[in-house]
This record gives structure tokens, sequence and C-alpha cells, in this order.
């Protein structure tokens, strides 16, 4: 379900080290230039160190920065696995941007857990959900630098947010380091051309 | 600068305590309060002091010094750290303060990055000191001025309690102007009020039980509470926090209209609380952790005579434990209504997924340590350890205990003094033994420990967000000073044996590590190698290693040491390393079969 108390609420989940809290900053930073209220949360300390994290964006709310369980529009899934894990937070038919491109907790390379199929996560999500899923790390490759991952996954979301396209590029070249800025802008780009009609 | 800014929750609180004229800060790093000082500390213009103080008590008592001069003074922490800082906080309540002091504790419901989930108002009502709790980061932000106005006018200092969702949420934030600093810095000698003998601890205590009733009466028409009466509705909410937030909105997804007192000041509005029972015939107190609120209103309720049924945790409606949300709140406010909860029961996914732990980085020299630790010591030793990154040994079979800050070294000395036979290895960070870990030290010296020490010195407070401290010769503004040195404190400390290792070098640390656990009496071990996250952003890179296909035999014994660097190709039976490599090399020493070696270039 979703109401009338947010106008776009995000979730983004990934791993410690991805780049999810600058995500949802140029999101919030472009949401606030747009004279829209946003509210954000985001996980800090203990799961930075490579840990699953979840942060919350909500567009256009000026309420708290949790998102009700199954109420959010979007999800920004920078991992698989961690797709899956916060699934239950996004609304049925809900828009799900997923990278495919696995990252393997230590639980998996020393052997306690199996990791599944990144197309077996894809297929059933796509049961309840619009997926839209893709290599992001190839992209971001494409684009140049392997850590513009996250705003492959940026440009890819981007296409659902209710805030202008130039808006979002004004915000990245104003918050990545100097040097990095075409890198960036070209990562953006070949992630919203995964998601253009 | 004034305008609107989007901003993380404890960047908003650094701004209030700009715009309330602040003169001093101190404080210590604990998630989630420490980007408070951070902020301000990377100010590159500040007309305030700043630190960050080697223990919460010590910076407590530094903001208490400060306002003795007259000074606005600040001093942050988060909850447990308030259990640190104690002792003064009891007294300091007797004592006051001259120029406005604000406590800032950030709890953590839920646990997120703590030991347990203390609710800090608990304090509050222990110590009679007022506290302020913000709905909102706008809030936090708007509340920090007005504490330090309170603070002055009844010269006592005031908490400030934010939670997680406050410190690490972000929101828009409207600023405003900094204001003009009024207060004039001079201590005056008056022994009444700055010496705390029980002659004058005697006649401060009823004066602080003399101003509550006015410090209720001011907060109470605060404008940090308020009461909107529906008349049509027989059913009061109280909430208070960010569970106030949740509960607006959760009362809007189930379309029901309540009277709703929301309460940001304790003592709490009396008055406020006593018309919306007059008004209603069932009231649901809604706050995260403690049921400090409910407790009073049971109270007030009682006092007055009034018949109205009180909800909240004591009857289970709303758990007593963990963070709340707005599933949480619709939850128990349709209980309370008796209607259908939430609409919302996501579809259980029946995919089993690998858990995600924290771990300690690629090239972290504790890995190294651990691993020559438990090689030396055995897997039955005994391990106890303390707070820090290293606590994510855990995985690895090398943390046994952790109590709370600085306890590892005591906790040893305790299991040794049972009477335990087997060798006894604790872990203690740098930040961490500055912190408390000193005074274990000396106890443990003293009263004559068989223990080995091993202060894990990654030059930084890593966990927290590297803040600098004693052992760095840095201050909270990176300007040099002196650089505290382990191994002659330890020394002075009456150690006998006391080594330098590098824990790169593996051999070495086995070397030494092997004649500390030999040491009879207390061996202290300092591993020294920066933190891989400051290494590399100080510019230093090493080559990163390989796996060599032809040379592994697949026997995984790389991948027991936990590097997040290293992979196993489940189709070739070889391990790999992967991009994360940051060439600290300690695997090298891991394979034998040479099958690791770095990539050449």
């Amino acid at each position: 379900m979703t109401s009338n108390l947010s106008n776009f609420d995000l979730v983004i989940a990934g791993v410690g080290g991805q780049g999810a809290v600058k995500v949802s900053d140029i999101i919030g930073k472009a949401a606030v230039s747009e004279g829209m209220d946003v509210r954000a949360a985001e996980t800090h300390g203990m799961a930075q160190r490579g840990g699953s994290v979840v942060n919350y964006v909500r567009v256009g709310c000026d309420l708290g920065s949790l998102i009700p369980c199954g109420s959010a529009q979007g999800m920004l899934a920078l991992e698989p696995v961690e797709a899956m894990r916060y699934i239950s937070d996004v609304a049925k038919d809900g828009i799900v941007v997923m990278n495919t491109s696995p990252i393997y907790p230590v639980t998996v390379t020393s052997g306690q857990c199996t990791y599944p199929d990144p197309q077996e996560i894809v297929a059933s999500l796509e049961k309840d959900y619009r997926v839209v899923a893709f290599d992001a790390v190839a992209l971001a490759r494409q684009a140049g630098n392997m850590k513009t991952l996250n705003v492959v996954m940026l440009g890819a979301i981007s296409s659902y947010l209710p805030i202008p396209e130039e808006t979002l590029v004004e915000c990245i070249r104003n918050m990545v380091p100097p040097k990095t800025i075409e890198t960036n802008l070209s990562a953006f780009r070949l992630g919203r051309e995964t998601t253009r009609q | 600068m004034s305008g609107r800014e989007y901003m993380l929750g404890n960047v908003a609180i650094a701004r209030g305590i700009v715009e309330g004229a602040v003169d001093v800060v101190s404080g210590y790093p604990g998630t989630p309060s420490s980007e408070i000082v951070d902020t301000l500390a990377s100010m590159k213009e500040r007309d305030f002091y700043i630190e960050w103080s080697v223990n919460e008590k010590v910076a407590m008592e530094v903001a208490a010094g400060a306002s003795m001069a007259g000074a606005r003074s600040v001093v942050t922490m988060k909850h447990v750290g308030l259990n640190v800082a104690a002792d003064p906080l009891m007294t300091l309540a007797y004592m006051g303060v001259k120029g406005g002091m604000v406590i800032i504790v950030a709890d953590d419901p839920s646990c997120h990055s703590s030991q347990n989930e203390q609710d800090t108002r608990r304090y509050s009502v222990f110590s009679q000191i007022p506290c302020l709790e913000p709905s909102t980061p706008q809030q936090a932000k708007d509340m920090i001025p007005y504490a330090f106005e309170l603070s002055e006018k009844y010269e006592i200092p005031v908490i400030f309690r934010s939670t997680t969702r406050i410190s690490h949420g972000k929101s828009d934030i409207k600023l405003a102007p900094v204001r003009q600093k009024t207060g004039e810095i001079k201590f005056e000698k008056n022994p009444d009020r700055w010496v705390m003998v029980p002659k004058n601890a005697r006649i401060r205590h009823p004066h602080l039980l003399s101003i509550q009733q006015d410090i209720r009466g001011e907060l109470e028409v605060s404008g940090w509470n308020e009461l909107t009466i529906e008349a049509e509705s027989t059913v009061g909410i109280i909430a208070c926090g960010t569970a106030a937030v949740y509960t607006k909105e959760a009362l809007d997804r189930l379309g029901i209209t309540a009277s709703f007192l929301e309460i940001g000041t304790y003592p709490i509005p009396e008055d406020s609380i006593r018309q919306l029972l007059a008004k209603t015939e069932q009231v649901i107190v809604i706050e995260e952790l403690e049921p400090v609120i409910e407790d009073q209103c049971k109270v007030i309720a009682r006092d007055v005579g009034f018949e109205t049924e009180i909800f909240g945790k004591a009857d289970g409606l709303l758990p007593r434990t963990g963070e709340f949300n707005v599933d949480i709140c619709m939850d128990g406010i349709a209980k309370a209504f008796g209607i259908d909860s939430c609409e919302c029961k996501p579809a259980k996914q029946d995919m089993e997924l690998p858990v995600r732990p924290p771990a300690m980085c690629p090239g972290c020299s504790h890995r190294g340590t651990f691993h020559v630790m438990k090689k030396v010591f055995g897997e039955d030793a005994v391990f106890p350890s303390d707070i820090g990154c290293y606590t994510l040994g855990i995985q690895h079979g090398t943390v046994d205990t952790t109590l709370c800050m600085g306890a590892s070294i005591s906790v040893a000395s305790g299991i040794y003094d049972a009477g335990e036979k087997k060798p006894i290895c604790c872990t203690i960070g740098d930040s961490t033994f500055f912190h408390t870990g000193i005074n274990s030290l000396m106890n443990a010296i003293y009263n004559k420990s068989d223990i080995t020490v091993l202060i894990l010195d990654n030059r930084t407070t890593a966990m927290t967000g590297h803040q600098p401290n004693p052992g760095m010769g840095k201050t909270a503004t990176r300007e040099p000073t002196v650089e505290v040195e382990f191994d002659k404190l330890c020394s002075a400390m009456g150690a006998e044996f006391v080594e330098v290792v590098d824990p790169y070098d593996m051999d070495a640390t086995e070397d030494v590590l092997e004649r500390a656990k030999a040491y009879e009496g207390v061996s202290v071990v300092i591993a020294k190698r920066a933190c891989v996250i400051s290494a590399a952003r100080e510019g230093i890179r090493y080559t990163p290693f390989m796996v060599d296909t032809d040379l592994c035999k697949g026997c995984r014994k790389c991948l027991k040491f936990g590097c997040p660097a290293i992979e196993f190709d489940e189709v070739s039976k070889k391990a790999s390393i992967n991009t994360m490599c940051s060439g600290c090399g300690l695997c090298v020493e891991i394979c034998n079969f040479n099958a690791i070696m770095e990539v050449k270039k």
C-alpha cells in the first residue's frame, strides 16, 4: 500500500562500502533543491564493515524516515541478495532496479552458507514486482571506474523518481570528487539508458 | 548562513550548537553520537574550543569546568557513555552550572551498534536534570539554543536525548542565524556552590528539589509539547521522540482521529496530561524503550482520580524492547481500538539468504594479530576482548567476552583470579585503552595477574569514524600534539614485559607472543600498524596479491583466514583473490603451497 503521506518512498539495499549513502545523499539534496521535503535513514557503524546495509529515502515526506513495511514505491538494490533481504519493504508492483553482480559474504567464501543464483532471485522478484535487473558492475567499468556502480544504479532508478534528471545531474557534479565528474556522469547516463522506455 | 539544507541529524545538532553560541565542546566517540563533534571539529572557522576527551567522564568534567567559568558548553556521548559519566552527572545536578551546559546523549534502540539499549530518560528522572527529546532532526537543531537558555535560567545542566533515527536520519533543515555571544568568561570563587562537601551538598539537594516545579512549569509552556484535543474522540494518544512522527503516520494510515499529546520535555507536561485524561476514556502511551511517560501518567491519573484506562507497555500493547516504526505503532493503536491492524503482511519469501555479518576489512592488521594469537595461545585459551572493530574477531573465535569499554583487561584479571588455569590473552584497542583500559592494566599489574594484554594499536578510533586519540599525536582539529607512547606508559605503571611489534610481520608477532605467554605476570604486547582505511586515505598503496591456480590445491586454508578479498571458485575448486585486496600480504604466510603471490606489473 502506498499513501499520500510521501511522494516517493525508496529503499536502497546493498553492502557496506558500495556507496549507498552517497546515492541517498544525491537524491536528498536534489529533492531539497526542488523545494520538496525529504526524510532519509541510513546505516552507520558496524554495518559499514562489509555488512548488509539498508537506507531509506522518502521524497516529499515530512514525517519519520522509516518506510512502513510493504509500502515503498521503489527499490534500488546494489547487490542481488540484499535486494531479496529487504524486498518486503517494497509495495506489490513497485519498481525494483537491481544489480545482478554479487558480493559474496565471508560466510559464503568460508563455506558456512551458500549464495543463491542471481537469476533465480530475479525470477522470484518478477512474480510480484516490476524488475529491471542488469550487470551494473560491467556498466560501471564501461564508464571508466568500478566505484561508479552506485551512480549507474542511480541513473537507472532516476527514470522513476519525481525529480528532474537535470537536477540529479547537477547534484552529481557538485557532490563527487572533481576529477571523477565525467566518469560519474557517463555512469549515470549508462544506468539511465537501462530503464528509459 | 540561512535557508534550507539537506543534513544528517547529527550535523543539524552541530548546527544548533553553533546557532546557540557555544564556547566549549567535548565528547567521546560512540555510535550514533560521533558526527556531532566530527562536524564541529572539521569546521574551517570556529570561535569555540573543541576536543575529543579520553572518556565520557572526563568529557563531562571538561564541559562542567567550562560552564563554571561562565562558558556555554556541550558534551556528547552515546547512551552507555553516560554510565561512565554518571558519577559527575549526579553531583553536577546538585552543584548546578553557570554558563548553559547541554549533555547530548544518543540512545540506540534495537542496538544497531551497541551492547545494550538503555534509556537516557531514566538518568533524567534519576538525577532530576531536565531532558529535551526531539521528534525530528529539525526539532533537534532548534532545541539546542533553547537548551542553553533553560540551563542558564535554572543554573542546571540540560540533557538532550537523541535516538539513532534522529542522529542518523537525514532531513531538509531550515537554518536560523547564529546568536551573538553574551556571557563573560570568568571563574568566580564560590565554594558553597563549587565544592560539594557534605555541608554544601545537604543544602543543594533541597535546592535541586525546589526548582523542579518551576522547571516543569516552564517546560509545560515551552512549545516543545503540543496538545490537540479532538472533541468527538474518546481516545487519546501520548507520544514522544521519533515515536511521535511514526504515530502521526500510523493514525493517518489507519484513518483514525484521536486527541494527541506530543511530549518533548522531561519533567513531562502534567497539566496537558490532566486535560487529556479528563477528555478521554482511553489513553495509549507510545514511547521507545522504557515506560517513563506511561508510569508517570498512571501516577497522575491516580492522584486526580481519573478513571481513564492507560495502555502502553505494561499490558503488552507495545514492546519494551527494540526500535519503533510506523508498523509497530499501527499495530498497537489498532489493538487498542479493537480494529484490524494493517493491510501489510508481506508474503514470506522462502529463498534462503546467506547472512552477511560485518567483517574486519581486507588488509586489517587485527586479522593477522588474531591469527597468530590463536596459534600461540591455542584455541582453548581464554580471549577476553573489548569494544571496537576488533570485536568482529568474534567470527574468528578470538573474542570470548565483551562487557563494556575498557573491561577486557579487568575481566581477564577476574578470570585469572578465579583460578582459571588456561592461558589468558585479552585484546583492547588504542582508544579504548586510553578510555578506561589504563585503570584496568594498572590494577592487573598491581594485583599480580598472570595474563597477556595485547593492545591493538591501529593508530585511530576506527569503528566510530577515525577520530584521533592521544596515541596519534593529533587533536580533534588535527593539530599536532604530544603522542602518548604505549610502551612507556605501560612501563611506568610497572609492567616489566612490554614489547611493540608490527602485526604485518607474523613471524615477529609469533615470537613476541610466545615469550609473552611464557612470561609470569602481566605481559603487554602492542601490535602497532595503521588502520588500512586511514593508510589508504593517506595515499599508501600496496601491490595486490593473486592466487597461482596451478599451485593452489583448493585446501581452503586461506578462506578460513576470513579475509573478504579471498574467494573460492566452486567450479575450478581453486581460491582466488578479488579486487578488494589491499596488499597486506598476510595470506601469503597462511598458504602451505606458496600459491599466493604479488600481482606482477
